[in-house]
């Protein structure tokens, strides 16, 4: 079957649609999550599941496709959400209840 | 044989993907929800690490999963302390089922809480307007 552009063949190729089926699904779920959420510590937390997800989006598209410079960015966004969870922490803990602002 | 091994742990990764997409949206706290989206975020995609490793070619690729694996399992359990520390100290509400050990009950009302906060419109502050206004 050939999906994007790639041909996914055997048993791999199978999982790896139904698995970047999954994560579409599970993305959609984060992002209902993210605008719902009742407070900003549920949106933080929605995004950084997101950022996750899409790290290991990147890991399957780099399986299907066989083209190894996905990995440098699955690295990247794995750096990045880190960088982004540490200063929601800090807005969050600024913001809210906070007596300062 | 290692590529159905390798289909099978990239199916157990995204149905651990959804399981925490799941949860968090299913969850009734913000702090139960962070125990979902962390810990099988983390499980997911380390299946699927796991499983790019195994169907590799070439040990660049294995080093950069393991780079990742390594990463995620580093920071995850950080960045969870983080928020939770935060959203507790901002005082975001525990769910009415969260019960508290005897002697322990002060966990429940946040340090730094001032006024009640509103669940609905958490993420505003209340009192800014009307400093603006009195000034």
């Amino acid at each position: 079957m050939t999906i994007l552009g790639i041909t996914l063949v055997g048993p791999l190729g199978f999982a790896l649609a139904a698995t970047a089926l999954m994560l579409t699904v599970a993305l959609a779920m984060c992002t209902w999550r993210l605008l719902v959420g009742p407070s900003l510590s549920d949106r933080v937390v929605a995004l950084d599941a997101i950022s996750i997800l899409l790290v290991a989006f990147f890991v399957v598209f780099a399986m299907a496709s066989g083209v190894g410079a996905y990995l440098d960015v699955a690295i990247v966004m794995s750096l990045v959400a880190f960088l982004a969870t540490v200063a929601f922490a800090r807005f969050i803990e600024r913001t809210i209840g906070g007596s300062d602002d | 044989m290692i590529e159905w091994i390798a289909a099978f742990l990239v199916l157990l990764g995204g149905a651990f993907s959804v399981i925490a997409a799941l949860g968090l949206v299913r969850m009734p706290d913000v702090y139960i929800r962070m125990h979902s989206s962390t810990k099988t975020g983390t499980v997911g995609l380390g299946l699927l690490c796991i499983a790019l490793m195994l169907v590799a070619d070439g040990w660049f690729q294995v080093v950069e999963a393991m780079i990742i694996l390594l990463f995620l399992l580093i920071t995850a359990p950080i960045g969870a302390h983080l928020i939770g520390r935060a959203s507790y100290a901002a005082g975001v509400p525990f769910s009415d089922a969260t019960t508290f050990e005897p002697g322990c009950e002060t966990f429940g009302t946040p340090r730094r809480e001032e006024k009640p906060l509103n669940e609905s419109e958490g993420d505003i502050s209340p009192s800014h307007q009307s400093q603006e206004g009195s000034s």
